[in-house]
């Protein structure tokens, strides 16, 4: 017999699993957890949305949800994905962009405005490119400090 | 005998195919880009372009009345049952070439998804919405690198007009529906190929002007993609990409 979890037990739960690309950020802080509800019968459903519909790490990241659930005793979690309404880097929370930002991450900024370089935030940065290391980034250049550095692209 | 598959079956799979064969063909690049920034550039957009295949491919196989998986689809069928528009099968060639592909598919591609955002066929909405975020960075890209190089040396314009000469054939394709496509514009669930034409041709023309390039002048337009018709490079091409499915069916990671 397992006893039934809150919701907020179980975001608590959710919160050790960690993008594979970024670790800094958890899948809360990126904003992927759109639901989760216990139902009446202690039963868990959880459901994610991908970031990028080619995101690699999606499937990674669902096997890890439901491996920290088990472990919490959550015998058999159903985990659901979503397309609909499509991510958005608006959902990212604050303490996932402070964190993207000492990890030498620029934050998502508003639509056309320059990322300000994360070591020396000056804001006279250049794009060198709209693609970067992972579908989310791009990479930019800090025109002051002459840093290279990543950029998380609004979304 | 089966019942025939339903036209929003086929859509859903000839999306999917324009997707994986164009994905894959960037995916060629990996290694061999000009510059390191776009080579991470084709990889990144063979990934989305994939990863928005994945996605039309599990649509199509939830509505496929057998078990068929994205899986099936993707790796189990010959070049004949393929409905890729032939532009997107077409050889890297030189990196002018690879451009020019790209801006080709992706000025059709852009505002094609906008519109099929709105389908009443939510599983297609669901999609575009996601591919639209994705396939505006795309045309930024291609966009740019056709003025880059059309307007940049005497070797890129040059290299530029011979892409042109050689990939102006394929572009009419992504605007002739097939059978299946006419039931879907007809029942409003797919854009009109007539409404999305203007916006099309200006965004084209305006870019190969802003890049000091020739609006080719020939008649000939080249289709059948579609259909099942393809050029002899596919063939090439799903060999290598079904090779491991068909040496030892059924492996899994």
């Amino acid at each position: 017999m397992t006893a039934t979890r809150s919701r907020d037990e179980i975001l608590q739960i959710l919160s050790r699993v960690c993008d594979p690309e970024i670790p800094v950020l958890t899948v809360l802080d990126l904003g992927i957890i759109r639901d989760v509800s216990v139902e009446n019968d202690s039963s868990v459903i959880v459901t994610i949305t991908p970031t990028y519909s080619g995101c690699p790490a999606m499937r990674l990241i669902e096997t890890e949800i439901r491996a920290v659930l088990v472990e919490a005793g959550i015998p058999d979690p159903v985990i659901r994905t979503i397309l609909h309404p499509a991510w958005t880097t608006d959902w990212m929370t604050p303490a996932g962009r402070e964190k993207l930002e000492r990890f030498g991450i620029a934050p998502p900024q508003p639509r056309d405005q320059h990322p300000p370089c994360p070591r020396c935030h000056s804001r006279n940065t250049r794009e060198l490119s709209a693609f970067g290391s992972t579908a989310c980034k791009a990479l930019w250049q800090c025109q002051d400090c002459k840093e290279p550095f990543d950029y998380f692209k609004c979304h | 005998m089966s019942a025939p598959d339903s036209p929003l079956f086929l859509f859903a799979r000839h999306m999917g195919d324009n997707g994986l064969i164009l994905g894959h063909r960037l995916s060629e690049w990996c290694g061999h880009g000009p510059v390191l920034e776009q080579d991470i550039t084709m990889t990144n957009i063979a990934l989305d372009l994939i990863g928005q295949a994945r996605l039309y491919y599990q649509l199509a196989a939830e509505m496929h009345p057998s078990d068929l998986t994205e899986d099936d689809i993707a790796y189990l069928r010959p070049e004949r049952a393929y409905s890729n528009v032939l532009l997107v099968e077409q050889p890297n060639g030189d990196f002018a070439h690879t451009v020019l592909r790209q801006f080709l598919f992706d000025a059709w591609h852009l505002p094609f998804l906008h519109r099929l955002c709105d389908s009443p066929e939510s599983g297609l909405g669901e999609i575009a919405a996601k591919a639209v975020k994705e396939v505006s960075y795309h045309y930024r890209w291609s966009r740019e690198w056709v003025i880059r190089l059309g307007d940049g040396t005497e070797e890129s314009h040059r290299r530029m007009t011979q892409a042109l000469d050689d990939l102006w054939i394929y572009r009419e394709e992504l605007l002739l529906p097939s059978d299946w496509e006419q039931t879907l514009i007809r029942s409003e669930i797919i854009p009109d190929p007539d409404v999305l034409r203007p916006e099309w041709q200006h965004a084209i023309h305006a870019t190969l002007s802003e890049a000091g390039l020739p609006i080719p002048q020939t008649p000939v337009i080249q289709q059948g993609g579609k259909n099942g018709i393809h050029t002899e490079h596919l063939g090439h091409l799903l060999a290598e990409l079904q090779y491991m499915q068909r040496a030892y069916p059924g492996q899994v990671w």
